[in-house]
């Protein structure tokens, strides 16, 4: 498929990472399982199959008894990782989200595969870029979004060794690393990637990269761009985002998701809520019609989400307010 | 993290109880249970009376098939309702919760004292169970066609983890229209759950009609014999029948029970009548189904 090439060098598909960790931690944790829809390649499960072979239960293409069966698998004590790709695992299934997970406090890892226009090619049908939309709007669910691979296994790890409610965006379009050793995965926190005094770029999921770009490319003009990776959108770093607004002059906000009700909507709202003369601008990128034919590059691009528009966003919000 | 707490003297009358049942004769178990059936079902014409609000019909219906699995088949224990190796129970027509309050109350999981506050303000006895508040709730219903992918969840775990815990769930006939219960079952016949035990309250009523004028559902023991199950069909208000019922499978696979019930059962004017589904009794029907039920 096209949206799986050409990638850069250097980059890497977050579900690997996610296999891998997964695996490695079932090894010495039994309650660890896996529930998919006919998903077990695209899940990139089939080596988790292969080693853990009752641990893994595929309903077949049957989404909302996918997310039923894995609240009573939590409800059992166990550890549920339940996979499928995004658009079906948060669309489909939405109202078992709501009360079997959500509302209920099951703790299940609801693990939305190849989100955002990862798909590319196969379409609106395909992509899930309404999801933290959807999502947001439900109290006691965690919503992360590793942007890398390093971060996918930190996020794995916290979750088996604190178990919650959680909705994790694995994401499949390559990425390049992101995140040191040393960054910390902590709940509800945005990790700072560069500091910066003029404006805040908040970048998410496969836009961190594109944000840290449009960071190397401001300073060039003597522009000090803060960078954070968005990691979170439930529990939501309200601290970082009032720091940014009291400390720079702009705040950009970029997601590979539908503008209504995600995360720029989050950062906007929580920055009109500060008293005036805190209050600097806030730019949004994002989506807001369902794409056309294209690559998954292809429809970054063609919605402005790259690190040149994250940049000239900022230069204007600087300009002119 | 349960809003409500044990009732410690019913609680250790109702374990007691249970053991004594265990140890006795099929006449005395049944002969209790009629007892219960109605001491529940005057509980639930009192609190909807009380409330004004509730869904009367399917609680009366439900009654006898609760108060069977409460009193003389689940391994529960009221004073520990997050015991690892308890029985899980998982009523998935969750508007029925007045049913299920007054079979918990019963039991001791809390205080009979609560039921009066149904779906008053702050109650932790809201219109349907939730899980946080009420002690022997498993998952919060109430949307229909939840509760069934649930239990297989439950019982795919108890499987993997080798315990002898069974996993009960109640659904109305009418809940079986919904399509992630067909999703269920055949992730039940495929997984070989025979510790799972399905039951539907067939009392063939919905909301607005019979379920046969509606989106029919006959011949439900043969689709459900064709999705895998182990069909048992019975009256849903005979006691022995029930009893019976809930014997685990014989076949390995999962048992689905259709237990033929009567909407409104034991109240005269509610009984098998499409308008009680949530239609509330007035202060005078309540005085009058409560003398039936004496």
């Amino acid at each position: 498929m096209s949206t799986e090439a050409p990638a850069a060098p250097g980059t890497y598909d977050n579900r690997v990472a996610f296999a891998e960790e997964l695996i490695a931690l079932a090894r010495v944790d039994e309650r660890i399982v896996a529930v998919c829809n006919d998903s077990v390649g695209s899940s990139n499960l089939t080596a988790f199959r292969d080693e853990f072979p009752d641990r893994l239960i595929n309903v077949g293409i049957a989404e909302q008894n996918m997310v039923g069966v894995g609240a009573g698998l939590a409800n059992a004590g166990l550890i549920p990782f339940v996979c499928a790709a995004s658009p079906f695992l948060t669309g489909r299934s939405l109202e078992q989200v709501k009360a079997d997970v959500a509302y209920s406090q099951h703790n299940v890892i609801l693990c939305g595969m190849s989100p955002g226009m990862a798909y590319g090619e196969l379409g609106p049908t395909h992509h899930s870029v309404e999801d933290l939309s959807w999502l947001r709007a439900l109290p006691g669910l965690d919503i992360a979004m590793p942007a890398d691979r390093l971060q996918t296994r930190q996020a794995i790890r916290a979750l088996v060794a604190e178990p919650r409610p959680t909705f994790l965006r694995i994401g499949r379009h390559k990425v390049p690393d992101v995140t040191g050793e040393t960054t910390p995965w902590t709940r509800g926190v945005f990790p700072v990637l560069r500091e910066g005094t003029d404006v805040t770029l908040i970048g998410t999921g496969t836009l961190v990269s594109r944000a840290l770009a449009a960071a190397d490319a401001l300073a060039l003009d003597g522009i000090s761009a803060r960078v954070l990776n968005a990691s979170w959108i439930a529990p939501i770093d309200t601290a970082a985002i009032v720091a940014a607004a009291r400390e720079t002059s702009a705040i950009v906000v970029a997601e590979e998701a539908n503008l209504a009700g995600g995360l720029g909507a989050a950062v906007a709202s929580i920055v009109s809520q500060l008293e005036q003369g805190a209050r600097p601008p806030v730019r949004l990128m994002g989506l807001t019609e369902f794409a056309p034919t294209g690559s998954t590059d292809f429809l970054l691009d063609y919605f402005g989400l790259t690190a040149d528009e994250f940049a000239r966003h900022a230069r204007e919000a600087l300009a002119h307010g | 993290m349960a809003l409500l707490h044990a009732d410690p003297d019913r609680a250790s009358a109702y374990l007691a109880l249970r053991s004594e049942l265990d140890s006795g004769t099929a006449e005395r178990r049944d002969a209790v249970l009629a007892d219960r059936a109605r001491e529940t079902r005057r509980a639930i014409v009192r609190t909807i009376g009380e409330a004004g609000q509730g869904h009367i019909g399917g609680d009366l219906s439900v009654t006898d098939i609760l108060t069977t699995l409460f009193t003389a088949v689940l391994k529960l224990d009221p004073t520990n309702p997050g015991w690892a190796g308890r029985d899980r129970f998982v009523l998935s027509k969750g508007h029925c919760a007045v049913a299920l309050y007054s079979t918990l109350a019963h039991c001791g999981f809390f205080s009979a004292d609560e039921l009066p506050t149904f779906m008053k303000p702050l109650s932790a006895l809201n219109g349907h169970p939730n899980r946080n508040k009420v002690p022997g709730v498993e998952t919060n219903t109430g949307p229909l066609g939840h509760g069934l992918p649930v239990a297989v969840g439950a019982a795919i775990a108890a499987r993997l983890t080798k315990s002898a815990t069974r996993v009960f769930v109640v659904l109305g006939d009418g809940e079986m229209q919904e399509g992630s219960n067909w999703e269920a079952m055949m992730s039940a016949a495929h997984y070989g759950l025979d510790n799972l035990t399905i039951i539907v309250d067939r009392n063939r009523l919905q909301q607005g009609a019979r379920t046969e004028d509606t989106n029919g559902l006959d011949p439900l023991d043969e689709k459900l014999e064709a999705f895998g199950l182990e069909v048992r069909m019975i009256d849903g208000h005979d006691y022995e029948a029930l009893f019976a019922a809930f014997a685990p499978s014989t076949t390995g696979r999962p048992v689905a029970v259709i237990a033929n019930t009567i909407k409104g059962k034991g109240v005269s004017f509610i009984e098998d009548r499409v308008e009680w589904h949530h239609k509330v009794p007035s202060a005078e029907q309540v005085e009058i189904a409560l003398k039936e039920l004496a």
